[in-house]
């Protein structure tokens, strides 16, 4: 059984930032179903590295993440890698919301009015929780939306799915790097729910070995298994 | 596919971008930008950025979520984070053009390829050195998700991403409306591994019109 170091619950449209060391592993469970955690990741060293949309879409020819992909840093350097995944399918493409999308979608709601449960968007949220660190708007790239699914067909148009996340559904990633993740819960922006309702994620820091020669990420493709020969070279 | 009524004769600004090399300008608000694909299926890696403010730039994602499709085409808008417009796509004789493949680097290619291919030209040693050269203080922060003009990478029901044989031709070509000042940074790819090229990089023109007189 896996060592828990930690566990946190991540509010509905609430953010969460942490340094994921290489050697810990982070399971994100979906409580209610429906949930959607936006994500992007900084080599936490020198953020000039950090998780790539491109690069992992093209050295693993995927339009989606799910257990067996990694993801990749503009340095051809493994950042994360989902180990584990009971979904199936978690949108590498959709983006984030923005605060005019959501008023737009949403109307007006504001902290005097409402207190904690006032709107939020995923792209302010990022920018805050990113300006913790030292970081700015130069450093918000193209995210992660685990949990979330948008298909895309023959003519290039795309489309939410829903219902892909059911209750207790989790994945889990596995540091390779010193990984500064950012993430938060707000709606996925696709998400075609007229009604702001942002679910929680159950976050939970385990210990974790590396990965070995017979890892199922390193061997998927071998593209990974230079991918992980070059995160290795990092750390001697 | 929507052709453009403008004469290259009119141009105020017409260049050749050699194979693998980088090109970088300024395209005033009002102003129409061209990219030709002189001699077909050549990838043409692009980002744009608000002239003003270079942390105001495209964004792929916001782009492709904008108008729920992942093709760039006639009609498209591209977005920044922020949600400003900065361009209009106004003619179009390719058809389709890529927003997921990014830009090829030293790096990627260690990992595409093979560790030996380090030293081979790549698209975003052409960007560095394109923005250090600008010497507007733009670093690798400001290097995003790049367009790929020309380029065809389709998404399948499975979700896979394929590379598949180009669909433009020699003098297909591209062509936008600058709905802000922006800054275009180019690399005109040097991949050599990949069908992108068709395994042969060639040169493209760029080309800017005034706005037309009010």
């Amino acid at each position: 059984m896996a060592d828990i170091l930690y566990q946190e619950l991540v509010q509905p449209g609430a953010a969460w930032s942490h340094v994921l060391k290489r050697g810990t592993t982070l399971r994100l469970t979906d409580l209610e179903g429906g949930a959607n955690a936006g994500a992007v990741f900084y080599n936490f060293e020198c953020p000039a590295e950090r998780y790539n949309m491109p690069d992992t879409l093209k050295a693993q020819h995927i339009a989606r993440l799910t257990k067996g992909y990694v993801l990749y840093s503009d340095m051809g350097r493994i950042l994360c890698s989902i180990v584990e995944d009971t979904v199936g399918w978690h949108d590498p493409i959709g983006g984030c919301s923005n605060a005019a999308l959501v008023r737009a979608r949403y109307g007006e709601s504001r902290y005097q009015d409402c207190r904690n449960d006032s709107y939020k968007n995923a792209r302010d949220s990022f920018l805050i929780e990113l300006s913790k660190w030292g970081l700015g708007p130069r450093d918000l790239a193209a995210n992660v939306n685990f949990f979330s699914r948008v298909d895309v067909d023959s003519t290039g148009a795309m489309s939410f799915a829903e219902a892909n996340s059911h209750p207790g559904a989790y994945v889990e990633i596995r540091s390779e790097m010193n990984t500064l993740v950012i993430l938060n819960t707000c709606q996925h922006p696709l998400d075609p729910n007229p009604r702001y309702a942002p679910k929680p994620v159950q976050l939970a820091v385990l210990r974790s070995a590396p990965a070995s020669p017979d890892d199922p990420c390193r061997l998927s493709r071998p593209e990974n298994a230079r991918g992980f020969t070059l995160t290795e070279r990092y750390f001697l | 596919m929507i052709e453009s009524k403008l004469d290259p004769q009119s141009a105020v600004y017409s260049e050749i971008v050699p194979a693998g090399e980088p090109w970088l300008g300024e395209i005033k608000q009002g102003q129409t930008f061209r990219i030709v694909d002189l001699h077909g299926n050549q990838s043409v890696d692009t980002l744009f950025y608000n002239a003003h403010d270079y942390s105001d730039r495209y964004s792929a994602q916001d782009t492709i979520r904008g108008q729920r499709n992942i093709y760039l085409t006639t009609g498209t808008r591209l977005l920044t984070g922020a949600g400003t417009v900065l361009v209009t796509i106004v003619a179009d004789t390719c058809g389709r053009h890529d927003t997921l493949g990014g830009a090829c680097a030293h790096e990627s290619n260690m990992v595409r390829y093979a560790i030996e291919k380090r030293h081979m030209h790549a698209c975003r040693g052409s960007f560095l050195k394109a923005i250090l050269e600008w010497d507007h203080g733009m670093t690798k922060r400001d290097l995003t998700s790049n367009i790929n003009f020309f380029m065809n990478v389709p998404v399948t029901p499975e979700g896979r991403l394929t590379f598949e044989d180009g669909i433009s031709e020699p003098g297909k070509y591209v062509e936008m409306r600058a709905e802000t000042d922006v800054l275009c940074v180019i690399s005109n790819c040097p991949q050599l591994n990949n069908p992108c090229n068709a395994y042969n990089p060639t040169p493209v023109q760029v080309l800017i019109w005034d706005a037309p007189a009010a």
